[in-house]
């Protein structure tokens, strides 16, 4: 399992920062989105992987789950969430204000703002 | 226990949320709660700071839990230190703003006391996950300053700051739960103690983490090669917003200070050997780009974003020769950088509004309106920024070249510092003749708005508080170096905050006690 969870979260990664580097504000955001993923992932994985087990005292439990990962990835989603809407808000707002989604607001193979907007 | 520790960080909390819900409210209301707050929370924080110098640190336990399990709040003499440096600027570009600035956008005042809460919070913290907590509040507030009027060039600026910083946090958030993951704890005296005892097959993990950590914190403090996102987003934020952004960088500086001097120092696996040799390079490259980019502004604004990045290479320096005599030298410098660095963002939007549609940049404009107080606000900024006697930039690189006389590298440390010091004289040189003597008669009058009393008042206390830096040079630097001596001996921090036994506590996955 930890083989698995290791691997998958340097895939998201990597696929995050192929999509940084994109010069579109959209491939942009869906790669801090999945950057934001694959650190999620990481936090919950640092209080190492037990299934079944329990984050509170419980009668009887044979054995326990480390809680505070697990209360740091509540945190880290909600932040990264409103991270996310923001910059979201912010991309949509420039391709209207000047037409074009590139992250410079300028489209490089023109080499010129566009004519009109969306 | 005194709640005094809690008050900066509430304070701004509880008058942000209140505007947010009068948003609707006359300006002059938003202004006196705004002002309110900032002047409640600043006197806080000259109580804090009386009592900080004294001695030990004053620890805060939020929820009153025993140590390593809760989240506390400390305040050592650099946190007391910073967080008056914040109150002040805050307080200067407050009432600069109040002259017309804040009535831009509707959420000025609500986003300013966010983040100042932030940058409190952010000083204050001992705990990592909390500081990771506080820099997003002081972030996602700064997006919002940075975009506030709306315009194409400001929102491609914050676009690109926002994008690096998510990022950054991203990667923060990494960093954090790694070192977690190996130590079990996230209070930053429990981590001191845990880092210095890690097994040795772990010395290569707490390493990574600790390095994935200077570097998130290297590219708020903006130092090369991570600054390139600074200066467009402040030469393109409103000019009270970019003064209060003066510090933001230096909430970079703090972290670093801060994580170097406690957690990743000492131990026999010499975990924090890693940073030291790259330190002194980096800050220098920042320090000589920084100025060339100075030098090659086209704009006042990016002049004075450029200088902000210079600053932070110098006050690196100071940290990157180490002992408490570098670090003193350094807080001096950091003090000095911050209030200059904002005096010239104020001094540009005085001028840049004087030109009309030249704005602030580097070519001939119309002639100035008011152009002796101007000039000589100017001539104020520049020859502090770039070290002339008598003024607070002279003495801080004079001591910082002093505390580096004893190292290995002191040739190259003078030169670089002593070459950009004349090339930061003649970048601001440059901009002055240009902006005050060099100027065409205008097609059009100009209209925009002159400087108003207000605007001069809250000039003259940030160039006032500069001033004091030299006039009690003497109390000053001797604070600094008790702040020196503070951090270069952790273990009253750690008592501080753990007390004399430190709880050792299971991780539950474990059977029986961990040693980490």
């Amino acid at each position: 399992m930890e083989l698995i969870m290791a691997v998958g979260i340097g895939i998201v990664t990597a696929c995050a920062v192929y999509l940084l580097l994109r010069g579109r504000t959209f491939s942009m955001v869906l790669g801090l989105s999945m950057l934001s993923t694959a650190g999620n992932l990481f936090i919950f994985s640092m209080g190492r992987l037990r299934p079944g087990a329990s984050p509170i005292v419980a009668a009887g439990a044979e054995s326990y789950a480390d809680p505070v990962p697990q209360a740091l990835v509540l945190t880290a989603i909600v932040i990264g969430f409103g991270m996310t809407g923001f910059i979201m808000a912010l991309a949509v707002r420039m391709h209207h204000q000047t037409g074009s989604d590139h992250v410079d607001g300028l489209d490089p193979v023109l080499e010129r703002r566009p004519e009109h907007g969306p | 226990m005194t709640h005094l520790l809690a008050v900066p960080i509430i304070v701004p909390a509880l008058a942000a949320a209140l505007l947010l819900i009068l948003h609707r409210a006359p300006i002059v209301m938003k202004r006196a709660i705004g002002i309110g707050a900032t002047v409640t929370f600043g006197i806080a924080v000259l109580a804090i700071f009386a009592e900080a110098r004294s001695g030990a640190p004053l620890v805060y336990r939020l929820g009153n839990w025993p140590s390593p399990f809760g989240i506390v709040l400390v305040a050592d003499r650099l946190s007391a230190f910073m967080l008056l440096l914040t109150a002040s600027l805050a307080l200067a570009v407050l009432l600069y703003a109040v002259q017309g600035w804040d009535a831009r956008g509707k959420l000025f005042h609500p986003l300013f006391l966010f983040q100042v809460m932030g940058l409190n919070g952010a000083f204050l913290t001992g705990d990592l996950f909390n500081l990771f907590v506080f820099f997003e509040i002081l972030l996602i507030a700064s997006y919002g300053l940075a975009m506030e009027g709306l315009e194409v060039e400001r929102l491609r600026a914050t676009l690109h700051y926002a994008a690096i910083n998510i990022a950054a946090s991203s990667i923060f958030l990494i960093a954090v739960s790694l070192l977690y993951g190996v130590t079990g704890t996230l209070n930053m005296a429990h981590l001191a103690e845990r880092v210095a005892e890690v097994r040795a097959e772990d010395v290569g993990l707490v390493r990574a983490g600790g390095l994935l950590l200077l570097g998130v914190f290297a590219v708020k403090a903006a130092v090369f090669p991570l600054y390139f996102w600074l200066p467009a987003a402040y030469s393109h934020a409103l000019a009270p917003v970019a003064a209060l952004f003066a510090i933001m960088t230096k909430v970079g500086v703090y972290a670093i200070i801060r994580v170097t001097t406690l957690i990743f120092t000492g131990g026999e696996d010499a975990v924090m050997e890693l940073t030291a040799p790259w330190l002194l390079p980096v800050a220098l490259t920042t320090l000589t780009l920084g100025t060339l980019g100075a030098l090659g502004a086209q704009r006042l604004a990016t002049m004075t974003a450029y200088l902000t990045i210079a600053s932070v290479g110098m006050i690196l320096t100071g940290v990157a020769t180490g002992g408490s005599k570098g670090l003193a030298a350094a807080l001096y410098y950091l003090a000095h950088s911050t209030l200059v660095i904002a005096v010239l963002f104020l001094v540009g939007d005085l001028l840049r509004r004087g030109r009309g549609a030249t704005g602030d940049q580097l070519h001939p404009g119309p002639p100035l309106r008011h152009a002796a107080p101007l000039g000589l606000a100017f001539l104020f900024a520049g020859s502090t920024v770039a070290g002339i006697p008598p003024s607070s930039g002279f003495l801080g690189k004079l001591i910082i070249l002093q505390s580096t006389m004893n190292g290995l590298s002191v040739v190259l440390i003078w030169t670089v510092i002593l070459v950009t010091s004349v090339l930061t004289l003649a970048a601001c040189s440059r901009a002055g003749s240009i902006v005050l003597w060099n100027y065409v008669e205008p097609d059009q009058p100009t209209h925009d708005r002159p400087p108003r009393a207000g605007e001069w008042i809250a000039l003259a206390g940030l160039a006032g508080c500069s001033m004091g830096l030299v006039i009690f040079a003497a109390p000053v630097t001797q604070y600094a170096d008790e702040v020196g001596t503070q951090l270069t001996s952790r273990e009253s921090y750690i008592e501080a905050v753990l007390g004399s036994g430190s709880g050792d506590f299971v991780r539950p996955y474990a059977k029986g006690k961990v040693t980490p």
